[in-house]
């Protein structure tokens, strides 16, 4: 019998501890998928953050670090300096790479730090039961913006792939978005690229996911998804901000 | 090896090199300037790492990950500096990451000033961080031993896979004085020691053979994973207390009349008090702690003489080495503290005079 479809290399078989519909698993997966494609099982390592993929390193199986809050691209860099053999990426959050992290991101992008950094955005904190993020969207109820999240006080959502495309060092920078079938594989692309590119020792590559969050945004996840292409994809754009590969600075 | 004359901050640089550390990543603080100018120098001409980080958080966590690779990393910093950094070693600490940190003590608390001072004590034995841990704390007091206590450092983080923390203070950053270094590991040493740690490490599987799945970790989300956790690092701690507790004797005898504890910059002074007093016909003992932690409790209790009427402790801070000392002391003889702050350095006279009242 023929294997058509199997679990990669790259996965461990401890089960997600993910919410239904949650689209975290997808992202694991075209990583996961994306690292065995290009080889790189036995020199991959990778940093989980705090959120709710703390427990990623449980799901790689390859060597992983768990971080503090915020600090992934810190410890890339120390592992990666260390080892520069060996290929390393972050996977985080919003509130972990757009809120806390914020100077350790922006450094490591400015460094051209050769890693890569997969980001997942789905505008909400939701280990800690759906508080406001910084990529919470304008009006955007959560447990701690209840009456919506009001951009003269607290300020609009931060868009991490415009802002990291303003520095000069970075190699390749890419939102996209988890949405649809069609939209995974063009995700597939990205990770496949930031993780080439990688493998290559071009330097530093970002992918943001445009993610959803049906537990503690209270929608069910068919909806969700809608929801997210109503609401998030016209204020997060997705598209190549940079890839140096390819001529677009 | 030669004498050569020099900086506390450069010496301390220069010995972690020759230990083998070949990646460094700190944010400039006065008064430590130097080390971290010194590593910026001299790591490309060993193919080493230096990198300037964009916080002292960065900085740990950056230690972080490269002591979670398993090689030998070093970072430095004053008070303030330190204080940032203790999310990142409580981290270190849990996930039992091999690793060296030097804090040249300032003035504090808050900004302070960046004159020496003793006042993180606390911070470095007790805790700092978060959670039931504890740091092998190295306490020199002379460039000398501050340089030799860079290559010990980085032995005891191996052994035991834990963080080390070298205490001193702005006087001993600053001051020039003749130095002796250890040679200088060779390329194969250095090579070997940077994969002693491979069974646990971040490291390659060697024959792109899949083989291991290492996790550098301190989340035990099951209480009852975390207890064993922790009660496994105690049980390394019970170990550290067994085999490393460094101590300095200082004209103790059965003639001492007062015993005095002191450590690093301000233990330099009492020795100066007592060799005073000791042509006056006045006989006073000193017990310098080198390892802050683990403590020489028991070698204190041991040195009160019989004529012994009083224990003296000097620290340049409010007192906070003088709890540990009460501890040893157990009220066996009264203990009585003398420290000055701000940055300012007590003198010998200051001393000779508090001690000679205990005639």
């Amino acid at each position: 019998m023929e294997v058509i479809a199997k679990r990669p290399e790259s996965l461990t078989k401890t089960p997600f501890t993910y919410c239904p519909g949650c689209l975290h698993g997808v992202a694991h997966r075209l990583i996961a998928e994306t690292i065995d494609e290009l080889g790189l099982v036995n020199s991959m390592a990778g940093v989980a953050p705090v959120g709710c993929s703390v427990f990623a390193y449980k799901f790689f199986n390859f060597d992983m670090a768990q971080a503090a809050h915020g600090r992934a691209p810190a410890v890339a860099t120390g592992m990666k300096r260390a080892r520069p053999d060996m290929h390393v990426f972050t996977y985080q959050g919003d509130g972990d790479l757009a809120a806390i992290g914020t100077a350790e991101i922006i450094h490591s992008a400015n460094r051209g730090e050769h890693i890569s950094v997969f980001f997942v955005n789905n505008a909400i904190y939701g280990m800690t039961g759906g508080q406001m993020a910084p990529t919470t969207l304008p009006e955007m109820k959560t447990s701690t913006s209840p009456y919506g999240r009001k951009v003269d006080d607290i300020g609009y959502p931060i868009r991490a792939a415009e802002l990291l495309a303003t520095l000069v060092a970075p190699y390749y920078i890419e939102r996209v978005s988890l949405l649809s079938p069609a939209e995974i594989i063009k995700a597939k692309k990205a990770v496949l690229k930031a993780l080439t590119y990688n493998k290559e020792g071009r330097g530093f590559t970002f992918v943001e996911f445009i993610s959803t969050c049906p537990t503690n945004w209270g929608i069910d996840p068919v909806k969700s998804k809608e929801w997210a292409r109503e609401n998030m994809l016209p204020f997060f754009k997705p598209g190549c901000y940079r890839d140096k590969g390819e001529g677009v600075e | 090896m030669a004498k050569v004359l020099m900086k506390g901050n450069e010496a301390v640089a220069e010995a972690a090199i020759r230990a083998g550390c070949r990646l460094y990543f700190a944010y400039p603080i006065t008064p430590q300037s130097e080390l971290i100018e010194y590593m910026a120098k001299m790591m490309p001409t060993v193919n080493g790492c230096f990198l300037q980080a964009e916080s002292e958080v960065a900085a740990i966590n950056m230690v972080y990950g490269a002591g979670g690779a398993g090689k030998r990393v070093m970072t430095s910093s004053s008070s303030p500096g330190i204080s940032l950094k203790q999310e990142g070693i409580s981290y270190c600490a849990g996930a039992e990451i091999p690793c060296v940190i030097v804090n040249v003590q300032r003035g504090g608390p808050g900004l302070g000033d960046i004159q020496p001072g003793q006042a993180d004590y606390f911070q470095a034995v007790k805790g700092g961080g978060h959670g039931d841990y504890q740091l092998i704390v190295l306490a020199p007091s002379s460039v000398q031993e501050f340089a030799d206590m860079a290559s010990d450092a980085f032995d005891l983080a191996d052994k035991y896979r834990n963080p080390v923390l070298i205490l001193a203070d702005g006087m001993l950053g600053q001051m020039m004085e003749p130095v002796e270094f250890k040679p200088k590991k060779t390329d194969e040493e250095i090579a070997i020691l940077g994969e002693q740690h491979n069974s646990w490490c971040i490291c390659p599987n060697q024959d792109g053979d899949k083989k291991h799945h290492h996790e550098i970790n301190s989340l035990e989300i099951d209480p009852l994973v975390l207890e064993k956790h922790v009660i496994k690092l105690y049980e390394k701690y019970a170990i550290v207390e067994k085999n490393e507790i460094r101590y300095e004797e200082y004209n103790v005898s059965d003639d001492n009349e007062v015993l005095c504890v002191s450590f690093g910059t301000a233990s330099r002074i009492v020795k100066s008090a007592i060799d005073e007093l000791k042509g006056k016909g006045k006989s006073v003992g000193l017990i310098r702690p080198i390892t802050l932690w683990p403590y020489p409790y028991e070698q204190i209790k041991a040195a009160i003489g019989p004529k012994v009427k009083k224990v003296y402790v000097f620290e340049l801070n409010m007192g906070q080495m003088v709890d540990d000392v009460k501890i040893a002391v157990n009220g066996k003889v009264p203990v009585d503290f003398f420290g000055k702050v701000g940055g300012i350095v007590f003198t010998p006279a200051e001393v000779e005079e508090k001690l000679e009242k205990c005639f």
